[in-house]
């Protein structure tokens, strides 16, 4: 019997920086194994964020450049317009995205750059240590609402994939989670067909993907999987939000 | 090729063009909205690529994006735009990329006015956004000059892997003046295949490249920074630009002015001459690195009593004059910083008043 489960190409041998019960590994995976199964490795540009996943080049085998807080989409805007034979996507947080980067990604969305985004939402901020985000659920505790998020003065959580999903340019725009295994086939689906839609020069893509960040949460790992299914995914509704057909 | 009556701003664009450069990203304001203008409609024409950016922040990263993967590319602003861009500049410059900004100076702070200014001089030579970073900073006096030193910014970036400012005001954007575009420059051999993200594929390799400027280890920053602080230091050597005007007289006084403001002093000078009033001009071409020796060695001359900054700023170039001039003779400031040019009276006014101080 041959080896029936292989680590992708377009991943590289390294120990994790990720926190035990994070799903950063399991989305770095996804997109690993997407861009192997198109193969498309030599002619693919990642655009690494500022949070958690800053350090992301360390985990693929392929070309990459670093962005500042929030600036992704305008660097892969830079790359695709000079060379748009790359196969170009973003990996940005919430807080990335969804606060200091919302104008970038909102104006490249709308320009219809034919990039992806994957878009993983943990409704905290990571690096820095677990401080709130523009997706932080209502009275959720941390390090910078330690009463929880306060609706009052704070506003509701941003759902970027609804937000995005207002423009009128075509797009394809979707919520996916990973906290259990059933999820996991559908989001690899999703990314497949997001990186799918830029090669055929159809549209831009985004795949939001609701993750777990248990160390800032404060919960143990599977903890962490049980509030955000009972909490996180009522009000984070996967779907497809958009498609461009 | 014959001469032609453009606006600076509109020869800016071409220079740029004929440079090589046929990708430009770029947010409008005044007083250098032309660029893009010219731009939106030539570049199509040569097949190049222009994008009108959301805002100065997101082209400043449009342009690291697009040099990292290897492309020539450039975009044009004014201070308050340049103000915004300088997050980006840092970044560029710590992941030592190749991106040629023009700045079409206005007044500040703030808003300030949309009239000609010098007053971004510190921005410029000195940083402006974070970290131990220089850009090469070259000060065009006509717009002659502008065209020919857009036309070696492109290869200079590319040799330092740094990017490279043109600091113009709002007079060299705006005015009219006949140009003669030189033949496409010859530029270094490119070695991006070693740094830039264009693809393995693109490259033949499957060594990948990577783009950044974060060290988390303090030695390998502190190395970085080393390296960094090479290439600055090889600017210093290589890269002096400056023109010196009536430095054979026994001058009495040495005026040290760039841009637009030193043609004013030009014609101040020669009127001077004419009463029988030595004065000599170092007009530094390079801004940063700054003609350190040439500064010293004129104030050294034994006629010599008074240097003076002339500048369209409250005083900030006078502090790299000091620096140079090492205490051998007083040295001075005099500008203005409205939007209004001295006139040569006002200067040779300046000039003589501060000769009589120090006689």
């Amino acid at each position: 019997m041959g080896k029936t489960f292989i680590k992708p190409e377009a991943l590289s041998d390294q120990y994790t920086h990720y926190c035990p019960g994070c799903t950063h590994g399991i989305i770095h995976r996804l997109v690993a194994e997407v861009i192997d199964e198109l193969d498309i490795s030599g002619r693919t540009v990642g655009i690494a964020p500022v949070g958690c996943a800053v350090l992301a080049y360390n985990y693929f085998t392929f070309d990459f450049q670093e962005a500042s807080h929030g600036r992704a989409p305008a660097m892969a805007t830079g790359v695709k317009r000079v060379r748009p034979d790359l196969a170009v996507f973003t990996y940005q947080g919430d807080g990335d995205l969804a606060s200091i980067g919302m104008g970038e990604i909102v104006h490249a969305a709308n320009r219809g750059e034919k990039f992806t985004t994957i878009f993983v939402n943990n409704t905290v901020y990571g690096m820095t240590g677990g401080q709130m985000a523009p997706t932080t659920m209502p009275g959720q505790r941390t390090t910078t609402s330690p009463f929880g998020r306060e609706v009052k003065t704070t506003g509701m959580p941003v759902k970027m994939a609804e937000l995005l999903s207002t423009l009128e340019t075509p797009g394809y725009i979707t919520r996916q989670t990973v906290i259990k295994p059933k999820y996991i086939a559908k989001a690899k689906k999703a990314i497949k067909k997001a990186f799918e839609y830029q090669l055929e020069g159809k549209c831009f893509s985004f795949v939001e993907v609701i993750s777990t960040c248990p160390t800032n949460w404060g919960l143990t790992p599977i903890e962490a999987v049980k509030w955000a299914e009972e909490t996180l995914l009522p009000y984070y509704k996967l779907g497809e939000f958009k498609t461009p057909d | 090729m014959a001469k032609v009556l453009m606006k600076g701003n509109e020869a800016i664009g071409e220079a740029a063009i004929r440079a090589g450069c046929l990708n430009y990203f770029a947010y409008p304001i005044t007083p250098q909205s032309e660029v893009a203008e010219y731009l939106s409609r030539r570049m199509p024409e040569v097949g190049g690529m222009f994008l009108q950016g959301e805002s100065e922040v997101a082209v400043s990263y449009m342009l690291f994006g697009a040099s990292a993967c290897g492309a020539r590319v450039f975009t044009s602003s004014s201070s308050p735009g340049i103000s915004l861009m300088s997050e980006g500049i840092s970044y560029i410059a710590g992941a030592e990329c190749p991106v040629v900004f023009i700045n079409i100076m206005r007044g500040g702070p703030g808003l300030g006015g949309i009239l000609p200014s010098q007053a971004d001089y510190f921005q410029a030579t000195k940083g402006g956004g974070h970290g131990d970073y220089r850009l090469l900073v070259m000060a065009p006096a006509s717009v002659q000059e502008a065209v020919e030193m857009v036309m070696i910014s492109f290869s200079l970036a590319e040799k330092y892997r740094n990017p490279v400012m043109l600091l113009g005001d709002g007079l060299i954007g705006q005015m009219m003046e006949p140009v003669e575009f030189p033949d496409n420059l010859a530029s270094e051999p490119s070695n991006k295949d070693e740094w830039a993200t264009s693809g393995m594929d693109t490259r033949g390799t499957d060594k990948r490249n990577l783009v950044k400027s974060l060290f988390l280890d303090s030695v390998k920053l502190n190395e970085h920074n080393l390296l960094l602080k090479a290439k600055y230091d090889r600017m210093k050597q290589e890269e002096v630009r400056y023109e010196p005007y009536n430095i054979e007289s026994d001058y009495k006084v040495l005026v040290v002015s760039y841009g637009t403001m030193s043609r004013v002093c030009k014609t101040a000078i020669d009127n001077m001459k004419e009463e029988g009033f030595e004065v000599a001009m170092i007009r530094p071409q390079t801004l940063f690195p700054f003609p350190e020796e040439a500064v010293n060695k004129a104030a050294s001359k034994e006629s010599c009593r008074v240097v003076i900054s002339i500048e369209m700023s409250m005083g900030q170039m006078v502090e790299d004059v000091e620096r140079c001039v090492k205490g051998k003779l007083p040295v001075e400031w005099y500008g203005k910083c409205g939007g209004d040019i001295p006139t040569p009276e006002e200067v040779i006014d300046s000039v003589k008043s501060f000769y009589k101080e120090y006689i």
